[in-house]
């Protein structure tokens, strides 16, 4: 084949996963009896999709770039979570105030309250629990499992063993009203919250230098060394972000559950495991596309079929891995 | 400017290299040729630092580098190009490049050089690397090792696998690299490859080096050949 005559192609984004969304909500509308609550359940289906995606996006990188099992990342949600509770609990008029100004003086140091602690167990437990065991899969499962039943633990020694009610700052609280739809507030906040976090990744991983890194990182570990990175430098920065933004998901979710407990975190994996893994380990877009069709299918079925809720997204990955074994958006590795 | 001496690599249980000793001098390419299996690729691995040697010692430029970790090597000046060319696949030409760069985005004199050696890499600059043709992908790996001049290129058999008219391209563009001061070792199976550009050659067998000295000499001497190699050069051609 000349190299004159190729024609290669330029980089494209793959719309057949963003379709099959956008296929799952169309598809789902002669199944709901009216429209409205087919706006209801969308919105409420994207909202947990976001949620996901938040708590998840790190994970799919981590295990991309390391391939690091890191059961111990529900930990992080749950300690996100409490700390965050924490700071919203100590602010509680402000989260009552009719003021948006005054809700947001509580929420947004609650959430970087959620990160930081997140990140800074998270920066821990790669340290302590995980580098000895790089590259042993068996012995990521066992220490890391361990550690997420350690952490569930000193939740319980820390904030007690009963679930903490939490509080949503009254400007998210109620619905809006579009006629005869109505729309949780809060829900529509989770959907922007997402969508900024996406653009966000999307921006760091596309148009910086760090992000390239990753990029390449998540590809094939051993070239970025060679061509002289320390890629366990790149992969401390990017587990503590990630764990960071479990600790954010955790908030935004207890939020929506309005109560925080200690296993809210390890019940959670199991969602945040199909999504990775239907997105294909290592990819954002993945991740996000994987996590909007976990979040709409389950409220969809959850109201058309509820003895098949449970089982739902257990279907939906199987039927995604035999059509796309590698996931939504494979990564090649090396 | 770079010299192993007794060497030892082993790779889980099985010990690979087993004493290797041999000198690269500044300047020029130097082969690395052997049958399959007899430690090549072990070798460049291990002088990269992506496998510890367990015994012996590897000096660049004079300086101890047998412990050194893969990145600061890189760092160092020392690039290299796997078997498997460690193309970055869903990534564009140009990402591959820019990342290859490390001291910041490559010098537009210097990118022209190198499209000038490969004219592939400027039309499809910004294609994904992953739909590249496999000769194309093998200049790219070459390209990204030369973006920033590099006291050492390791290469691992850049001929495998590749078209003849490929092939006589990248013979031309290391030359042309030879013309810089950039010293080569590479590993090769291909002995008219080998005998096109080597100015010194070191033979593996066993995970020893069994020969070395001039590649002339060795291209010239066909019982030497056929003992070290098995197979004469006119069989290759």
């Amino acid at each position: 084949m000349s190299a004159d005559t190729t024609v290669i192609a330029k980089q494209r984004i793959d719309w057949v996963p963003v379709a099959l969304v956008l296929g799952v909500i169309v598809i789902a509308l002669p199944f709901i009896p009216s429209l409205p609550t087919w706006v209801t359940l969308t919105v409420a289906g994207l909202a947990m999709g976001m949620m996901i995606f938040i708590m998840a996006s790190g994970l799919t990188l981590v295990f991309g770039l390391m391939d690091v099992m890191n059961f111990a990342h529900g930990a992080f949600i749950s300690v996100g979570a409490y700390g965050a509770v924490t700071v919203l609990l100590a602010m509680k008029p402000a989260m009552q105030s009719a003021s948006m100004l005054e809700n947001l003086s509580a929420m947004l140091p609650a959430m970087l309250a959620a990160i930081v602690l997140a990140g800074a167990l998270g920066w821990f437990f790669e340290r302590v629990v995980i580098r000895p065991v790089y590259g042993d899969h068996l012995k990521q499962i066992l220490v890391t499992m361990g550690g997420l039943i350690v952490c569930e633990q000193l939740i319980h020694v820390v904030w007690g063993a009963e679930s903490i009610a939490v509080p949503r700052p009254a400007n998210f609280s109620g619905a809006l009203t579009f006629g005869d739809v109505a729309v949780e507030r809060y829900r529509i906040f989770a959907v922007l919250l997402g969508l900024a976090v996406f653009l966000a990744m999307w921006l760091v991983l596309n148009r910086t230098r760090v992000g390239l890194l990753v990029r390449a990182g998540v590809e094939n570990p051993e070239m970025v060394e060679a061509l002289g990175y320390r890629i366990r430098r790149l992969f401390v920065g990017v587990f503590v972000a990630g764990s960071g933004l479990a600790g954010l998901g955790g908030v935004i979710w207890a939020m929506y559950q309005e109560a925080v407990n200690a296993q809210m975190g390890m019940q959670v994996m199991v969602l945040i495991f199909i999504v990775i893994i239907i997105g294909g380990l290592g990819s954002v877009g993945g991740c996000f596309a994987g996590a909007l069709l976990v979040g709409l299918l389950a409220n969809y079925t959850g109201y058309v079929l509820p003895k098949l809720a449970l089982g739902s997204n257990i279907l939906l990955m199987v039927l995604i891995l035999l059509w796309r074994p590698r996931g939504l958006y494979p990564v090649g590795k090396a | 400017m770079l010299v192993l001496e007794g060497v030892h690599t082993h790779i889980g249980q099985y010990h690979i290299l087993q004493g290797v000793d041999f000198a690269v001098p500044r300047g020029g390419l130097t082969m690395l040729l052997g049958r399959n299996g007899a430690g090549k690729t072990t070798c460049l691995r291990t002088i990269m630092g992506l496998w510890r040697a367990s015994r012996g010692s590897i000096h660049f430029n004079g300086k101890d580098i047998t412990r050194l970790q893969t990145p600061d090597l890189a760092r160092r000046g020392v690039a290299y190009v796997p078997e498997n060319m460690g193309i970055f696949a869903g990534l564009t030409v140009r990402e591959n490049m820019l990342l290859a760069a490390r001291s910041g985005p490559p010098d537009e004199v210097r990118l022209d050089w190198i499209f000038g050696l490969f004219p592939a890499m400027k039309k499809f600059w910004n294609g994904v690397a992953g739909n590249l043709s496999g000769g194309q992908k093998q200049m790219l790996a070459i390209c990204r090792a030369i973006v920033e001049p590099r006291a050492l290129i390791l290469v691992d058999e850049p001929s495998k696998g590749l078209a003849p008219a490929i092939i006589a391209n990248m013979i031309e563009a290391f030359r042309e690299l030879k013309r810089t001061d950039t010293t080569l070792l590479v590993v090769e199976q291909n002995f008219h490859f080998a005998r096109a550009l080597g100015d010194n050659v070191a033979v593996m067998d066993a995970g020893r080096i069994v020969h070395s000295g001039r590649m002339d000499a060795l291209a010239a001497d066909e019982a030497l050949q056929t003992r070290l190699l098995g197979l004469s050069l006119e069989s290759h051609q």
